[in-house]
């Protein structure tokens, strides 16, 4: 444990917020609680797990008492009876085994609940409790209390029972059983033992295999068959096809053989190549499952809202039930549904969702409030303009981006290559056939179906599954959460990348303000925090904010000169803020550090430092990427900070400003017009039009569990300074591919000249195969993470 | 040497019975999350402490602030 950690959330204690419970330190109240909860339950072994595991308590107050509505907890329900209640609660916060211990371990917290169990790739939990005991409402409540506060949505709401896909795997298990058992009848033919028994028993192992085969190519094959249809009535030539030709002539051939008594047939490799093709599948079916990619604005609203009637009582209601003229209660932390019209004095709303901006927004009574927004700090109430599927936000959402979510017009590079590789595979087979059928004809027949099989291109398929699985794999662990394989040959051919302005390439949180100088008293502190009272520029906001609260006096003079600072009287004493220009002093404005310098009766004091608020490494970043491709930022803001840009970027960045959210979609539609392959990178729900239309939409997430708008990736924003090595692995990745296909062709090559000569033994193709499939699944495996590794 | 029918048919028979568990273990949704298992079988290992309660609650008067 470390000293300096609170050990049940591991952050940082600052020391005036220390408190020591049980020899132990915690950073503030919250945590000291929940290791109160367990240790009288004993359950302390939370912490054995791992070290600091927990997550602070929020203050819940008021915010799950839709829960009291029967009709909302009956959807969220999945299973109910009179005695038993099954739910299923996302919570963010599962990490660690710890979690899963804790949240297991539920009924010794509360009675009524019967069993939980998490599912930790999901991130949820499986309750079964006993609603006479005890109610949803107090189960959240509970979660709550001890750092696990489930995130319940309109998303939640809406979904039925998912159905999960399975079918791949019980193939793979058919294809497996077949395969495993047909190997072991054909050994004893491999060997050729001409034995008397082996001659008499030869029909019933032959058509035993027969019999095996047919579950594998009847069920588990079929995928192919259905794919290589389509492809064909589609003009389009891709992998399946000659993958199907091969399995079906496989089969024909290798049931001729066994009829007319010619040899034993290719059932084994017909099996094994089908089981290693769905395995290839399988791995390459790499999914997030916690993660939501096409999240819209249903996932970000709350499912019932606080609705205060005529006679002044509350009553929960659905967000849908919502309507025109209907008052609401808008607590802290709480989003804003609907558009509407302030009825409270004052709000102060935030509106990180939509635009990214981390500052509230002040807003007065009769102001218009738009859905979307959070309201920090007290209760307030608002009247209903529109409802829910009306408001400004959703009605972004019903944009023809959203609707037609591109059927993937995008070819995958497997099927690139097999447009060549089908035709010149069917001309060989149809050259061989012509040549042997004036020597031999039966021979042409076995050279033309032993082409087919062994140049089936099982290796060929396999390939790209497994390169773009395992580098699915590989970037995940790097936080880069990509939503299909697909995504990474995307990302391999972009070649202009678009940034958001606010929340991407500058960071969400509030910046840090320090202070620099001679140490400022408290009566001093007091006349700064009045003379910022009467300023507007953002800056002072920020300052008075962070000034802690005072005594109120009134300036007896004050004036504010733009673009350099403020010049007060107060109490007699002179102040003097602002630029170092306005206090000519000594110290210089750099570009990355934004300073308010304080003068108080002619003494210089020193100066408030506003941290650089842009993201780490950006600018190592822009010029790493500036090499290679066509940088863009776009912002929804003024210009303000243009020239601050044009000093840290590269002087080819284009910036544009003054966006809004349907111009940056246009705004892209526009260089893909011009032929441009776009990758947008951006965070807020603004940002969610210009994330669809673009080629790759790759979302920049501070938590990567929550917040999301639709997109193809999502990145941790952490590991923003490092998508120029992304970019250059996924490249690496597509080398990779093509160099294995050349190995595999290369395989092919040596299968085929068995073929084309009528030497094509079962055996020989026996080992082949699963040789060309074990080099290539190593090879690429090997290729992957040593560019991985190469930074 | 007809024991030999006998002996493939059974091993196969054992091979389906095997496939069938396997396909109803999917279908059970147990191969639906390969992880969270993995981990909740550690802990059925855990030391059960049967500590007085009481001392907890002491020491929260003593040390709480």
């Amino acid at each position: 444990m470390d000293a300096e950690n609170c050990f049940h959330c591991g952050n940082e204690i600052l020391k005036k917020d220390e408190i020591v419970f049980d020899e132990k330190k915690f950073c503030c109240n919250g945590c000291k609680t929940v290791y109160e909860i367990f240790s009288q339950n004993d359950l302390t072994c939370y912490y054995d797990f791992q070290a600091a595991p927990g997550a602070t308590p929020q203050d819940i107050q008021g915010k799950y008492d839709f829960l009291d509505n029967e009709e909302i907890v009956t959807k969220l329900l999945e299973f109910q009876e009179r005695t038993t209640h099954i739910v299923s609660l996302y919570i963010p916060h599962i990490h660690c085994s710890s979690c899963i211990w804790i949240l297991e371990n539920l009924q010794k917290l509360q009675p009524g609940i019967n069993a939980s169990q998490v599912n930790f790739p999901e991130k949820k939990v499986r309750i079964t409790f006993n609603p006479e005991q005890t109610s949803l409402k107090d189960i959240v409540y509970l979660l709550s209390s001890i750092g696990y506060e489930p995130y319940i949505s309109l998303e939640n709401f809406d979904e039925g029972k998912k159905k999960i896909d399975r079918t791949l795997i019980y193939k793979i298990g058919v294809a497996f059983f077949c395969f495993g058992n047909i190997m072991l009848l054909s050994f004893p033919e491999y060997f050729e033992v001409e034995e008397y028994w082996i001659d008499q028993y030869r029909g019933f192992f032959r058509w035993l295999i027969f019999g095996l085969s047919l579950p594998t190519f009847i069920y588990s094959a079929s995928g192919y068959y259905v794919s290589a249809w389509k492809s064909m009535k589609s003009g389009l030539l891709n992998i399946d096809i000659p993958i199907a030709l091969g399995i079906v002539v496989m089969f024909v051939r290798s049931t001729v053989d066994i009829v007319f008594d010619y040899g034993q047939g290719f059932f084994d490799s017909m099996a094994g190549l089908i089981f290693f093709m769905l395995l290839g599948k399988l791995f390459q079916k790499k999914t997030y499952d916690f993660l939501s990619f096409e999240r819209d604005y249903k996932s970000y609203f709350p499912i019932a809202i606080t609705k205060v009637l005529p006679n002044g009582d509350e009553e929960s209601v659905q967000v849908y039930d919502i309507q025109k003229g209907d008052r609401l209660l808008i607590r802290n932390q709480e989003l804003i549904p609907v558009d509407g019209i302030l009825i409270s004095e004052k709000a102060s709303i935030d509106y990180s969702f939509v635009t990214g901006e981390a500052v509230p927004i002040e807003k007065k009574s009769g102001d218009k409030v738009f859905a979307g927004g959070k309201q920090m700090g007290k209760v307030i109430e608002m009247e209903v303009l529109f409802s829910v599927s009306q408001s400004y936000l959703t009605q972004l959402w019903s944009n023809d981006v959203f609707q037609k979510r591109v059927e993937q017009q995008h070819k995958n590079i497997t099927d690139r290559i097999s447009r060549y590789f089908t035709p010149a595979l069917l001309a060989l087979a149809i050259v061989s056939f012509i040549y042997w059928i004036f020597i031999d004809v039966t021979t042409a027949f076995n050279v033309f179906t032993a082409i087919l099989i062994v140049a089936c291109p099982c290796a060929l398929a396999l390939t790209a599954p497994f390169t773009l699985g395992n580098v699915l794999r590989i970037l995940g662990k790097r936080k880069l959460y990509l939503k299909n394989a697909l995504v990474v040959e995307q990302l391999a051919k972009v070649d202009t990348i678009v940034f958001d302005k606010t929340g991407t390439i500058t960071t969400n949180k509030k910046t840090a303000i320090t202070y620099e100088g001679t140490e400022l008293n408290s009566s001093e502190l007091r006349l700064l925090k009045n003379v910022l009272r009467g300023s507007n520029h953002p800056l002072s906001r920020r300052l008075y904010d962070f000034i802690p609260n005072q005594e109120k006096v009134e300036t007896s003079s004050f004036e504010e000169i733009i673009g350099k600072g403020i010049f007060a009287e107060i109490e007699g004493n002179t102040i003097k803020l602002g630029s170092s220009q306005f206090l000519k002093t000594m110290t210089e404005n750099t570009h990355k550090k934004t300073k308010v310098h304080v003068e108080i009766n002619g003494v210089y004091k020193g100066s408030y430092v506003f941290n650089n608020q842009y993201r780490k490494g950006l600018e190592e970043l822009f010029a790493d990427l500036a090499k290679h491709y066509n940088l863009v930022v776009l912002s929804g803001d003024n210009d303000g900070e243009k020239r601050i840009l044009e000093k840290m970027l590269p002087s080819k960045t284009t910036l544009v400003f003054n966006q809004k959210p349907e111009q940056k979609l246009q705004y892209i539609e526009q260089l893909q017009k011009e032929g441009k392959n776009v990758m947008m990178v951006g965070d807020g729900l603004n940002d969610a039009g210009a994330l669809a239309q673009s080629n790759l939409g790759l979302s920049i997430s501070e938590n990567v569990n929550v917040f999301s708008p639709a997109c193809d990736g999502i990145l941790d924003a952490t590991q923003f300074d490092k998508i120029a090595f992304f970019m250059q692995y996924s490249k690496n990745a597509m080398k990779t591919i093509y160099m294995s296909f050349g190995l595999s062709l290369l395989y092919n090559v040596v299968g085929l000249s068995y073929a084309v000569t009528g030497a094509l033994d079962p055996i020989v193709a026996a080992i082949i195969m699963p040789l060309s499939t074990i080099t290539i699944v190593s090879f690429v495996t090997i290729l992957t993470n040593l560019y991985a590794g190469k930074k | 040497m007809s024991v030999i029918y006998l002996l493939i048919s059974i091993s196969i028979i054992v091979a389906i019975a095997f496939l069938i568990a396997f396909i109803k273990a999917v279908k059970s949704g147990q191969y639906d999350d390969d992880y969270t298992p993995s981990v909740r079988m550690l802990f059925d290992d855990e030391i059960v402490k049967k500590e007085n309660p009481n001392k907890l609650i002491q020491t929260e008067k003593q040390k709480s602030i």
